[in-house]
This record gives structure tokens, sequence and C-alpha cells, in this order.
């Protein structure tokens, strides 16, 4: 049977406002699958976003929903799931928002192991402003603001949220609609913070400045990039230069022996501090 | 031993009446000299069932305490000078997506880093023009610590019955000073609470003008599953463009407060009935205006003293009262002249301005304000 | 409360229990002479090890203005802090300083000074300098008879941290005892040391 994405959609809102063949709505309807999945209730379940192309996409779900300032939406979630520990919080990010002005928030975020679920669509490029390059621009390539090519290096986006203690992570791009669902649903299953990055297009912008401006070419050179990262570990970093390295970076179950574990959160933060308020009350 | 009476500072008056008007959720970030706020709500919040997050950055402590009051708890933060700048943007959110929040900005000497610990009223302006856009501002100056708990309990109401961030201006010296006080019987407060709306989801919009300027709001998880942006939005809570609705709105938000300025202003006349001189202050350096005032009186010198205990908005009227009824409105401020260029404003010529400005951190004394007196009597 | 309105001004470095005397002194006169006090401390980052200060204010009615301005008493348990608030001292108010650690007094101040060994006694006798100023607290209610020192020992029963109670109260008594045995001397420079004292009937 055909999944009933109308249940969980403003339908008086569509049609959306992204560009035909932009990889945002691959990831939203991931996500909506994902939600069915654990079986969330609408009213119980929070969509925060920043500014940005992606910022527009919690207007379309039929949930208690918050667009807010840029690179700000993961402060806003916290001090919803802060005030509220049981209700579910998804933030739904891009790369300039979440690793460039939402930076500290997105570190510190992972940090806490706060239990919340962020998902970066990272397309490359600022789309909504007009294609300025983003911290996930790779070296070389064209933006309106790297007209001469870019010398910027990038974030790995994984690699920064599992460093800074985030409990689940994981990458696959929009080519894969149904590695993305699993992926966000286990960031959904996961009590702590999880980050799933969506490697996406933005053949308007990226691409129409690099060579590739339509949605199969963009996507294409995504798919021809990636590397499944149980491959990429056998490989040489001169290798996997510019490459897309897919896979789950960390889990509960696997990751956490690792000897660069030794400094992450023991608890999921609410639950920590809801031992604060037991601890006091029954003084 | 009376019984209500015991030792307070200023700051832990803050986070008491906060705690006691219902504030169940404080996020904020450390910063000279409001830190004290939040150790405070840091220690009596978890013993209430609330919650304290000290998040990364200012910035962070302003959005988590927007989030934390849509969710439906009561929220505060606290900061100063530079901080203050750094939660603006989010501020403005807060404005325009009539979040209620309480913002105690404990001022510090400016710009920049400035003076950390020193005594200052520099923030004033930024108070009332920090954010970009227009927006409504109610901001409250206690000059003592009953008022400090007066105020910061008005502060929640205000926020909650308007729909507004509020924002409480202390200044360094009532911050840190203790002394005695009888708090009032608790219970007696008035708390006021959020109007929740009374329609089922299905026909609940977040900004329906239908119920006057402020519209009821429902908490975020109770079932209506709405939209809040900080775009220029129609009732739905979803962006608009369109230039009429853009403009009702704002129009909307300023009347929010400016038609409710009655209720909202608030001052006290200190012998003014026959004066001819009037010390407009607020904050501290009133309570050195009143000392210079009462010993100007034993001169046989006309003198009294409007003391504003919210100073945004302003009691234009009572300013337009005295400019033609005056001869001189004396302006004692710990910044530049940031309250009495409002006020020159108003009198327009029609009597004298005379400043006082203290910005190196000393206070303002009796004895300043006396000296002027006697030159303009 | 024997005049209608007193500043004292309490001094020294971190460690010496400065403030903590600054509220004993104003939760006292509140709680049990009928009178207003405000209290003020330092708040600079020299509170972090640095000199620090206390100031309270005491009047039978309200206060206004909360700053001190004419003081009345002023103590300070270390050179640096005697240097930066040695200031806004009326010419008959008390100066009380640990000779030990402030060695230099500026020869020609009109005040009355008592040197008295406060740290050296609050080592020996309650084990820390942190009773210093509480000491000094005792020495103040002797001296200037502007609370109890039955009074004192209250407030000190009500603000001392657990644990530091008999030593604070100890302090108490010892400061106070000093105090009396100063009344006595006539002279513009008064030294004292434990040996003024009879320790046995404290």
């Amino acid at each position: 049977m055909a999944f009933d994405y109308e249940k969980y959609l403003r339908m008086d809102k569509i049609p959306h406002l992204w560009c035909p063949g932009c990889g945002i709505g691959v990831v939203l309807k991931a996500m909506l699958r994902a939600m069915e999945n654990v079986n969330w209730e609408r009213n119980d379940t929070a969509f925060v976003s920043g500014i940005g192309c992606t910022s527009r996409a919690p207007g379309y779900i039929d949930c208690n929903t918050l667009h807010t300032t840029h690179g700000r939406g993961l402060t806003f979630a916290t001090g919803i799931k802060m005030a509220q520990p049981d209700k579910n919080l998804v933030i739904f990010s891009g790369d300039g928002d979440a690793t460039a002005i939402g930076g500290n928030h997105f570190i510190h975020a992972c940090r806490r192991n706060i239990d919340m679920t962020l998902i970066v669509v990272n397309n490359n490029i600022y789309g909504m402003t007009g294609g300025q390059h983003s911290p996930t621009t790779p070296i070389g390539f064209k933006a309106s603001t790297t007209i001469y090519g870019n010398v910027d290096p990038s974030f790995d986006i994984c690699l920064l949220a599992r460093a800074a203690g985030a409990t689940y992570v994981a990458r696959s791009t929009v080519n894969k609609g149904r590695t993305l669902e699993q992926y966000i649903q286990r960031g959904f299953e996961n009590k702590g913070f999880s980050v799933i990055e969506a490697v996406s297009n933005c053949h308007t912008q990226f691409g129409r400045k690099n060579n590739m401006s339509d949605p199969i070419s963009s996507r294409k050179w995504i798919e021809d990039r990636e590397i499944p990262l149980a491959k990429a570990r056998d490989m040489k970093a001169e290798d996997l230069k510019n490459m897309v390295i897919t896979g789950e970076f960390i889990t509960e179950k696997s990751d956490l022996e690792r000897w660069e574990n030794y400094n992450r959160a023991e608890k999921e933060y609410t639950e920590a501090y809801s031992d604060i308020i037991k601890k006091v009350k029954k003084k | 031993m009376k019984k209500n009476i015991k030792f307070y500072s200023g700051a832990e008056l803050v986070a008491k009446a906060a705690i006691d008007a219902g504030c169940r959720f404080f996020g904020g970030y450390p910063i000279t000299p409001s830190s004290e706020i939040a150790e405070h709500m840091a220690k009596e919040l978890p013993k209430v069932g609330g919650t304290f997050i000290q998040m990364e950055d200012e910035i962070a402590a302003m959005g988590s305490v927007i989030g934390a009051s849509l969710a439906g708890k009561k929220s505060l933060t606290a900061t100063s000078g530079p901080g203050f700048s750094l939660k603006q943007e989010n501020l403005g959110y807060a404005y325009m997506a009539e979040v209620p929040v309480v913002i105690c900005n404990v001022m510090r000497g400016g710009p920049s880093t400035g003076l950390p610990t020193a005594l200052a009223q520099a923030d004033i302006m930024q108070a009332k023009w920090g954010t970009h856009g227009d927006h409504p501002v109610i901001a409250l100056t206690p000059a003592y610590l009953e008022e400090v708990y007066e105020l910061t309990i008005k502060a929640f109401n205000y926020s909650e019955i308007y729909r507004i961030p509020v924002i409480l201006l202390l200044d360094e010296l009532i911050a840190h000073l203790s002394t005695a006080i009888e708090l009032p019987d608790k219970d007696l407060l008035v708390i006021k609470d959020r109007r929740k709306p009374t329609v089922t989801p299905d026909k609940y919009f977040p900004y329906d003008t239908a119920y006057g300027d402020v519209p009821p709001m429902a908490n975020f998880f109770e079932g209506y599953r709405y939209h809040v942006t900080g775009l220029s939005h129609n009732k739905t809570g979803f962006p608009t463009t369109d230039p009429d609705l853009v403009q009702a709105d704002q129009e909307r938000h300023l009347r929010k407060v400016n038609a409710n300025k009655g209720k909202i202003i608030d001052f006290e006349s200190y012998k003014m009935k026959d004066a001819d001189i009037v010390v407009f202050a607020y904050g501290s350096t009133s309570r050195a205006a009143r000392v210079a005032i009462d010993n100007a009186r034993k001169l046989d010198i006309k003198v009294g003293m409007v003391r504003l205990r919210v100073i945004w908005p302003l009691p234009e009227a009572e300013i337009l009262k005295l400019c033609s009824k005056v001869k001189a409105i004396i302006v004692p401020e710990m910044n530049m002249g940031q309250l009495s260029n409002v006020i020159e404003k108003y009198a327009a010529d029609r009597t004298k301005i005379v400043r006082i400005n203290h910005v190196g951190g000393v206070p303002i004394h009796p004895s300043n304000i006396l000296d002027v007196i006697k030159e303009v009597r | 409360m024997k005049q209608s309105h007193y500043e004292a001004r309490f001094a020294g470095v971190g460690g010496q229990g400065v403030i903590l005397a600054g509220k004993i002194l104003a939760y006292g006169m509140v709680n049990f002479e009928e009178c207003q006090a405000i209290q003020t401390p330092t708040y600079t980052a020299q509170v972090r090890g640095g000199a620090t200060k206390v100031d309270v204010v005491l009047d039978k009615k309200h206060i206004e203005y909360p700053r001190t301005e004419n003081i009345d008493f002023f103590l300070s348990l270390h050179q640096k802090s005697f240097d930066i608030y040695f200031k806004d001292l009326k010419d008959d108010a008390i100066v009380v300083v640990d000779p030990n650690l402030t060695p230099n007094i500026p020869k020609d101040i009109p005040q009355q000074v008592f040197l008295v060994d406060l740290v050296e006694i609050a080592k020996k006798e309650m084990g820390k300098a942190l009773y210093a100023a509480v000491l000094a607290v005792g020495f103040f209610a002797g001296i200037t008879k502007m609370i109890k020192e039955k009074n004192v020992q209250k407030s000190v029963i009500d603000n001392s941290p657990k644990g530091t109670e008999v030593e604070n109260l100890k302090a108490v008594k010892i400061g106070y005892a000093l105090a009396k045995e100063a009344l006595k001397r006539k002279e513009d420079l008064v030294r004292l040391t434990l040996k003024d004292i009879d320790k046995n009937k404290l």
C-alpha cells in the first residue's frame, strides 16, 4: 500500500516553494515515513528549523512547527525539550544553517546528548540567499561568493557531530530514500542526540555554477562520489578527497566503546536533569 | 523578628519573584554583573520541578527561553550589556512571534566590554531600539529591593497578558546590595497567565484578531498543532507578504502596548505639588535624587521628582504637562543622556533640560544633584 | 543602636571572612536592634583572591542613599585592602587594622587607630584566618556599642556556615573582650594582642 503522506502534511500549504527536482522533498518524505515507523503522535511532536530552503519544511508538516532565526533552531528546540522532556523534537536544517551560523549550537547540542534528532540537508551551498559558498562547498568549486573557485576547506558534518558527542550519527544521500528513512528512524529511536546528514542536490544554485544545472546531473555527481563507510576505512585520505562517505558513523551500540569516547555523556540530558530534580526535591 | 522579613540581594529577589510568578524555566549564559541571577535560578528551580540550563552562548539562551515558553513554561533569562546585544536577534523573534518571556538586564558600562563590574544605566535605548524593526516595549526600572520583587512579578504578568517579551532593567547597585525586606503574602500576589484558546483546534488560529489585539495562545503539544515563524505572517501563523496584512499586523503589535499605556505607565511623584523644578530619575540614581531633593527643600527650593518605575512606555502626557509647568527638568543618568535626549524633544524649548551624566562607574552622589538644583533655582 | 546613622566598612583579602562579617552585622542590626541595614559587597574581579570589602549602612530610619559617604568604622585586615579602601572616613572614625598584614599606615591620619593581631589570633584560637573578620565584628560591638554582644551572637548563630558556629561565637567573645581592653586606652595608636585579655574570663 502506498504511504499516506497526506496524513502528515498540511495539504493546503502545498505546492511547496522548493525548485522542481530539489532533494529536500526526498528527505521530508523519508522523515515522515520514519515518523510513522516509530508511531509518533502528531500532537506530541515538534519540528523546528532555522533559516534557508530546508527551514521551510516544518511548515508543511501537520505537527507543532517552529520556524526560527538563522542557525538557532537547536536553541529553541532545546528549550522546548527541557520544558517538555517526554515530547519528540526534530530539527530540520541545512549545511549553512547548522554548521556556519549555527555551528556553536550544533556542537553543544551534540555534547549535551539531549534527546532530539537533527537532520542536516547538505547541498554544499546557500540556496535561498542566492548561491553563496557554505562550510561544505568543496575546494575549487564555484559559488556566488567564490567566483574564482572556493579556497575554504570543508567541514565533515558527521565527523564533527561524532567528535562533539552525538550518540547516533549517519549519512546517506537523496539518491537513497529508503536508507535515509532507516537512518532517520534510528535517530528517532536513539535516546540521545542524533544527527543525520542527507547529502542533497541544489542544481539551481550549486549545479548551475558548476556545470550540472539539471537535477539528474547534480544527483549523478553525488552518486558517483559515494563511498560506503566500510570501504572508506581502508582507503587513503587522498583518494577520499571530495568523496561522500555514507553509512552509520556512530551508533549507540557499535562505537561507544572506542577510546575517543572517554568524555561522552553517560546519560541523555533531560534524564540527567530529572535526576537532579528528584535529588533536590527529596531534601 | 517580623514574620516575612529576610535578607535578600537584588539578584536573589529577581529569582525568587520569578519563581513566585510561576517561572519554571531559565536559560542563561554567565555574564557579569548578572550571573548571580542564574546561580540562584540553578539552585531554586529544581526544587519546584522547574528546569535550568546554561546554554552555549547568549543567543542560545534567548532561543531556549522562547522555546520553553512556547512549550508552556513561563521563562526567564538574565544578562548584561554585551549579552543583551547578542540577545537582540531572538528578542525580535519573541516580539514578532508574540511569545511571552522575561529578560532581566543588569546594566553595565559600555559600549562593548566597557565597565563589566561598575554601575551604569547604559541600556535604556538598547531596551527600546536594540532589535531591528518596530515593536512594542515594556521595560521596568526598580529602585528598591521591594520593587525588584514587585516589578519582576509584574514583568511576568505583562509578558503573559500582552504576549510580548518584557525587559527588567536593573542597575548593578540594585542587583548586588542586600537588605532585609518584608515580602508580600504569597496568597495575595496577583499572577496572570496567558489567555488560552476556547475553540477546538480546527477553529484555532494562533494570531486570530477576532479576540482582540492579543490573540489567545495555545501551547505546543496541547493538540493545536500550529505554525510559528519570525517572518511576517497572517493569522494562521504562515508567512505573508500581503502589504495590507503586514501593515495591519505591525499596527496591532504596537497597539498592544500603546492602547494599554494607561495601565502600564507607572511613576512616582515625589514632592511635586508645588515644585517648579523637577528631577526626572529612575533606578538607583533616583535614590540619590531623593536625598538631594530633601536637602534642597530644607533650603526652601521647590523641587520634586518624577521617578519612573516603568521606563518604557514613557509617561508622555506627564512630561508634556511638566514641560509647560516647571522652569527646569534635571535628568541624572548613569549614561550620556539616553533619557534626557527624549525628554528634550518633548520639552521643545518650553523648559530647560539639565543633564547630569556619569559614565565612569562612580554613582551620582546626592550632592552632585543638589549642586545642579541650586544652580537652576 | 546608639547613633541614628552609622557606616561601617570591613575590608580584607579573600579568605578572611569579610563578607560574612558584613552579613552578621547587618542581619544582627535588623533583626535584634530594630534598625535598617544595607550591605553592599565589593563587586569586582578583585574579589577572587584580591582586596575585598563590604560596606554596611545602618540607620534608625529608611536608608535612601545606599552607598557609604562618611564612614564611622573601618576595618582592614590587609595592606592591599587598606590602600584601596581607606577613604571616605570621618575624622573621628574608628580604624582597626591588623598590623602584621598592614604594616604601612600613614602617620598623619586624624583617626584613632587600633592595631589588633586579628589574623594571628584567629589562626591560633579558632584554627583559621577565616575567623578574623568575625573577631572584628565582636571588636566592633565592644568598641562602638552599636550592637549588643548577645545580638551579635544571635546573628552569628543564624548566619554561620554549618559547623563553624562554635568558632564564630568564640571569635565574637575574644573580639568583644579585646574591645573592652581597648576602651581603657587613650593614645592615638593602640596596640593589642591576645596577651591583653584574660582568656579565662571569656
